[in-house]
């Protein structure tokens, strides 16, 4: 075991901040804690979809605000990477800023709004519009890992559940949603089958983003702070959305197109414009649209 | 081939069980039949309930052993087996129907998802299908088909153990264990499940173990019947040979007492 002194001109940018940041590990978390998350994160890429403990440590940070994605980011960020935060699809939001200023501070690390540009991406609620890379790190926040919790609170049963493959439960509750509504309407974290083994929650993602995560090119990494769990999809691995034969799995579509862009193929925030309750679509990847907006792009600038 | 149906379904063989140094039942020995029923009877505390857990693949056995034929591999150690295969068999080729509702049947999900769950657990994928077969066996324990969305909270006693038979059924399987079925239920609705029971058993050709207080339902029920006190079995042989003729003096104490006048 060795002990890891912070040195002001430390060439090892893993172990000690950058100049002028004395007091900080590099990217808060001390080395023997970074170690230990990237143990978990080797075991969870080993293990497609299966969920890991760690020692989920305290942050400067409440639960709720992303405290384990932000122990994997640090985990696994180095001083050339360029990190994007975003929430909602956002960059600009409270809890995206704080992240990013969070590591800008305790790991002197570029940041970026530009989806092609990051090769760290941190994210709730969302996974960006253009299509990641190998390149490319996306990190997710979760606030319940189990996607068998809702019907199974006992956590020794889930745990038998995952291991003896025993997923019946997950199509009792798309069930239910057919039965009560004609069709399945859960929409936030729909649950996926990872490399046609373990069942697992995708995080709030809107189930329009599902596909996203089948055979993508970059590395997914899955945080929950509270639950001290991490999990993983590693590159090109079949991420299948559960459903029934006779009502398969449908992502959300608009009559709209963005009325900033005019994109026709991304996922759109309902927008009030005014007080009579006026509508207007928009992106909610706000990278996306600002970029094709600069490439030139225009939507109909919504209601007039 | 994995036996005839003369070959007993289930063995069950020198059973004993303790919790720490307290006894729960001892050296327990019988066959089961494909389609046979029988009933298990004694006083409260006497160990049926231990007994049938302990046969069910519930409860570890401090001793003995228990032996199912399975449908692809013959008999086969309930308690050898991998977990994973243990647990398929209790909710495929098994069905277990609880005293308390609330123990065999999923309270937060409707009627039509109980009965459906045993068919996703085994990979049915077409909803249109789970759905007529639920509708079916709701059918077939006399539920009203309307009611197929309620949740079971909102369904009387007689009728949650409707739906837990329904569930249990749903797969087809050979062997269902029960413990005080009809316990708890006003005499009229237990009369009408019993009814329910047997009609349903007897035509789809189920083994049953069925534990009771009450010596009506084995009456009404079993075939065979093991009388059970302290643990131990005292008595065992066709139930109405039993009931008629009881040889030991606790059987005889049990019979006298329910006879009607
Ligand atoms: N979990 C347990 N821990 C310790 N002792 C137990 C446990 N369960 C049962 N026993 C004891 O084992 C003996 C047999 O109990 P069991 O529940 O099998 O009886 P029973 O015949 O089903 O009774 P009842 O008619 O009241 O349901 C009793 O003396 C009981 O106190
Ligand atoms: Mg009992
Ligand atoms: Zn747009």
């Amino acid at each position: 075991m060795t002990t890891v002194i912070p040195h002001p001109n430390a060439s090892v940018a893993t172990s000690a901040a950058p100049a002028g940041l004395a007091g900080y590990n590099f990217a808060y978390l001390d080395e023997q804690t970074k170690r230990m998350i990237r143990r978990a994160l080797l075991k969870a890429v080993a293990i497609p979809g299966y969920q890991v403990p760690f020692g989920s440590r305290e942050m400067p940070l409440p639960y709720g605000w992303g405290t384990g994605g932000i122990q994997v980011t640090a985990a696994v960020i180095g001083p050339d990477d360029v990190l994007k935060v975003i929430d909602q699809g956002a960059d600009d939001t409270t809890n995206a800023v704080s992240i990013r200023r969070f590591f800008a501070k305790t790991a002197g690390v570029a940041t970026t709004d530009r989806t092609v540009d990051a090769t760290v991406i941190q994210t709730r609620h969302r996974i960006p519009e253009v299509p990641l890379t190998e390149n490319q790190i996306l990190v997710y926040q979760v606030p319940i890992p189990e996607p068998l919790r809702q019907l199974e609170p006992r956590e020794a049963e889930t745990r038998k559940m995952h291991a003896l493959e025993e997923y019946g439960v997950m199509h009792v509750s798309l069930y239910e949603d057919i039965a009560k509504f004609g069709r399945i309407t859960r929409s936030y974290n729909y649950p996926v089958r990872v490399n046609g083994r373990y069942v697992m929650a995708p995080s709030p993602i809107p189930k329009f983003d599902n596909p996203k995560m089948d055979r993508m090119p970059a590395l997914q990494l899955f945080g929950a702070g509270r639950e001290k769990r991490i999990y993983a999809v590693p590159p090109y691995t079949d991420v299948k959305s559960l459903d029934f034969e006779d009502h398969p799995f449908e992502i959300e579509t608009w009559e709209e197109d963005c009325s900033l862009c005019g994109a026709q193929d991304s996922y759109l925030d309902e927008v009030i414009v005014d007080d009579k309750g006026t509508k207007m679509y928009v992106c909610s990847d706000s990278d996306y649209c600002r970029e094709r907006r600069e490439a030139g792009h225009q939507g109909d600038g919504g209601p007039k | 081939m994995t036996g005839s149906v003369r070959d007993p379904l289930l063995q069950v063989r020198d059973l004993t069980h303790h919790y720490g140094r307290h006894l729960g039942c001892r050296d327990v020995s019988f066959d089961l039949h494909p389609g046979e029923i029988l009933g298990i009877v004694g006083e409260s505390g006497s160990g049926k309930t231990t007994l049938l857990k302990c046969v069910s693949g519930q409860l570890q056995p401090t001793d003995g052993s228990v032996s199912y034929r399975t449908r692809d591999l013959g008999p086969v150690d309930v308690y050898g087996m991998s977990e994973a295969r243990r647990r398929l068999l209790m909710r495929t080729d098994w069905g277990i129907v609880y005293q308390n509702a609330r123990d065999g049947l999923r309270m937060k999900v409707s009627a039509g998802a109980n009965v459906g769950e045993r068919l996703m657990a085994i990979g049915d994928r077409h909803y249109g299908h789970i759905r007529s077969e639920a509708v079916d066996w709701l059918e077939r324990v006399e539920m009203d088909m309307g009611r197929i969305d309620d949740m079971p909270g909102t369904f009387s006693g007689g009728m949650q153990q409707r739906l837990q038979i329904a569930r249990n059924l749903v797969t087809k399987p050979r062997l269902v264990f029960m413990d005080e079925p009809t316990s708890g239920l006003d005499v009229s609705v237990q009369a009408r499940l019993l009814d329910l029971i047997r009609g349903l058993v007897g035509s789809l050709g189920i083994a049953c173990i069925v534990v009771t207080h009450d010596l009506g339902v084995v009456r009404l029920l079993s075939h065979r019947l093991m009388v059970m006190k302290g643990g131990q079995v005292v008595e065992h042989g066709l139930t109405d040979q039993v009931l008629d003729d009881p040889q030991h003096p606790y059987t005889q104490l049990l019979v006298s007492s329910i006879l009607p006048v």
